[in-house]
């Protein structure tokens, strides 16, 4: 693959530039892997039903200077946004004169990770950036990392809830080129703290953008997250996107994940349970039209005893699109007294689109309560014909039914400005046939 | 109003109806009666647009239009209602929202601006009033988790609110018990008007005691076998559906 020297002489730039960086040890364990591993192909089982190595042909331009203005910037906000604490990224790289931290310093610190890996907060950073590769262990995850270089590094301080939450907002310019973002981020919830995070992806520009993104997230005893990623992206935008949470002390996580448009999206979100009595809810919402393809890959990792996870993902494909929901539940030897549920729930609205669903369970402890259950179904029939009966179109029944079953998970979107966002993307996206 | 002529309709390629004519005047109230499985939902079902029926031969005239012709929607808009013999639970859809919205579609086919939300809700008080339907049910997912009288009420309640030319009642009487089968019947009788016809199919007289029917047809084997003023169904009631399908059946066999 040429795009493999390509990637080389850009690594070669990134380490020569940038040579005393604490991170430039990371990065060289990134670029051995993706070098050894590659591009995942669909002969490996993680990557079976999803073709990255398709968004390796193309000429990317690693823009070092992009043009992204604040008057870009106000095209793209989410509402709320006058609350909230905005961080916004341009082609992977956290801009801090594009962004708006409304929090005080005492309850939530916003550093460029470079920054944070060497002051202060080095020991956080060391002992905690890059825990995931031991999850994602394939070459895209490596690449990731071997690119790391304007990240950001996001910390809510012990016993601190902001009042005001967290936006990330992914911008790739792709006016003149395809454009590639890596952006990687770490984020700390102290003991005792409180976090809301959301995550939003905007493609400018009409040309391809890939966004491979790895945000790893520490979470520690009695801390409060929440975890919003809202991906309404365009057709030509793909993305590989890893969350990556970790609850080291007793805690509470709360995760949605809605996947409207986009080219190829695939979400890794990795829970690792190792704290004893921790509790983790995981929602997921795809309405996939067009030729869209969302894969999900969830994965709860217990090694601790007594937590609690429950998972619904839900989902619909239309067209030519194709969902993939794969649940990977692992109970660790010392993982008593666990509680594992998954759901995936899915409709099937055309005969050209694809459901490829699969729960999968490794269970070493014997005292654990688990359970999944997967369905592919259509449109209720009767409901349809009940709704017509009194004069409701085809359509708009149709698009009733299917706002009912995204209800559930829209639901689980805690603030309200961004729940009726997503309502109303969901009900726009659904009209429009 | 309704012209029904030689219907023949099939489900899975069986024939199920076998040659319905009906025809129904403006004010009327007409009972179809008839043992379980003798095609009188499928009746309902084909003259509602259900698409899973196939319609082999005969015609439909509703309105002076071509109803065979048109979607199950644009039937409800021109004025066609069925209340349901099981009405569906739809989680997730309020029951309210889910009417405004069948309100104002109707509307919108007849050329009428939008009921706005004042209008509407004054219009709800009115028609909950007269069908005795408690606002707790409606603020609920459309009869998701309803009883049985609850559901048939909510069915009543829907055809108040979209104030059908023809209503199609479906057993809207079974598994009532008396009370509720009074309150039902009393919500039907106040829609009763001089241009408005309902069609009541049902399996057992009780609630013809409390709506009285202008006609009284029997319909058994998807053939309507015999035809009359309301003393029919008393003499059904007392007779049993017996007297007349032995006596189709010796004719068929002869
Ligand atoms: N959806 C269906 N699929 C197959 N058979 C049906 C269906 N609906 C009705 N039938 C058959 O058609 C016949 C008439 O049924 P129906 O119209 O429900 O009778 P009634 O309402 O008079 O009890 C029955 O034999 C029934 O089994
Ligand atoms: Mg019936």
């Amino acid at each position: 693959m040429n795009n493999i020297t390509y990637f080389k002489d850009q690594f070669e730039q990134l380490q020569e530039a940038n040579p005393n960086d604490t991170i430039a040890d990371l990065r060289q364990n990134g670029f051995d892997a993706f070098t050894k591993d590659g591009v995942p192909t669909y002969r490996d089982e993680d990557w079976k039903y999803t073709n990255v190595s398709s968004l390796f042909d193309k000429e990317y331009l690693i823009a070092e200077n992009s043009t992204i203005t604040l008057a870009d910037v106000n095209t793209i906000r989410l509402p709320g946004y006058k609350q909230a604490n905005e961080l916004v990224f341009v082609n992977g790289r956290f801009i801090a004169n594009l962004s708006t931290i409304r929090s005080g310093t005492t309850d939530l610190v916003v550093l460029p990770l470079e920054e944070a890996a060497k002051g202060e907060y080095k020991e956080i950073v060391a002992a905690h950036l890059n825990q995931s590769s031991n999850y994602l262990n394939d070459g895209i995850h490596a690449l990731n990392t071997s690119f790391i270089n304007g990240g950001v590094f996001v910390h809510v301080l012990k016993g601190k809830e902001p009042e005001h939450p967290v936006y990330c907002y992914h911008i790739l310019d792709a006016r003149q080129n395809p454009a590639l973002a890596q952006p990687r981020s770490l984020v700390l919830a102290d003991e005792n703290s409180r976090l809301q995070i959301t995550e939003s992806y905007t493609t400018l520009g009409a040309s391809d953008s890939f966004n491979n993104q790895v945000m790893e997230v520490v979470v520690k005893e009695n801390a409060y997250v929440e975890y919003y990623k809202i991906q309404n992206d365009t057709a030509n935008a793909s993305q590989v996107s890893s969350t990556h949470i970790r609850q080291i002390g007793r805690s509470y996580v709360h995760t949605v994940t809605i996947t409207l448009n986009g080219g190829i999206v695939r979400n890794n979100m990795n829970l690792v349970l190792d704290a004893a009595g921790n509790e983790t809810h995981l929602y997921g919402l795809y309405l996939l039209k067009g030729k869209s393809h969302a894969d999900n890959h969830t994965l709860i990792d217990n090694l601790k005893p007594n937590c609690f996870s429950n998972q619904l993902y839900k989902g619909i494909a239309d067209d030519t699109s194709t969902a993939v929901f794969n649940g990977r539940i692992m109970v660790q030897p010392d993982a008593q007294k666990t509680n594992a549920y998954q759901s995936n729930k899915n409709i099937l609205l055309s005969e050209n689109a694809t459901i490829n669903t699969k729960p999968q369970l490794e269970i070493f402890a014997d005292d654990v309560k688990c359970s999944h259950g997967c369905t592919i179904g259509q449109l209720d029939e009767e409901a349809m014909f009940y709704l017509r009966a009194r004069g409701i179109p085809k359509e708009s029944a149709e698009v009733l039914l299917l706002q009912a079953f995204a209800a559930d998970i829209v639901d689980q979107i805690k603030p309200e400005p961004l729940r009726s966002y997503v309502s109303k993307l969901i009900y726009e996206h659904l009209a429009i046939q | 109003m309704l012209s029904v002529k030689n219907i023949h309709a099939n489900i899975d390629g069986r024939e199920i109806l076998k040659g319905i004519n009906l025809d129904i005047k403006p004010g009327e109230v007409h009972a179809i009666m008839g043992p379980n499985g003798s095609g009188k939902s499928t009746l309902a079902s084909v003259l509602a647009g259900r698409e899973e029926y196939e319609v082999t031969e005969g015609a439909v005239s509703f309105l002076g239009k071509d109803l065979l012709e048109l979607s199950t929607e644009d039937r409800a808009r021109e004025g066609l209602f069925l209340a349901f013999q099981y009405p569906v639970e739809i989680p997730g859809v309020s029951t309210t929202n889910f009417i405004k919205a069948a309100v104002n579609e109707k509307r919108k086919y007849l050329g009428q601006e939008p009921l706005d939300a004042v209008a509407f809700l004054k219009m709800m008080k009115e028609k909950m009033a007269l069908v005795e339907i408690d606002q707790r049910l409606l603020s609920r997912s459309i009869n998701e988790g309803f009883s049985g009288g609850e559901k048939k009420r909510n069915e009543v309640f829907q055809m108040a609110m979209l104030e059908p030319k023809l209503a199609i009642m479906d057993e809207t009487d079974s598994g009532l018990d008396i009370d509720a089968l009074r309150i039902v019947a009393n919500g039907i009788n106040k829609l009763r008007s001089p241009d408005r016809a309902i069609l009541l199919i049902t399996h057992y007289q009780r609630l013809l005691d409390y709506i009285q029917p202008d006609y009284v047809h029997v319909l058994y084997n998807g053939r309507i076998v015999k035809s009359g003023t309301k003393e029919l169904a008393l003499e059904l009631e007392e007779k049993g559906y017996d007297f007349i399908t032995d006596e189709v059946d010796l004719a068929a066999n002869q």
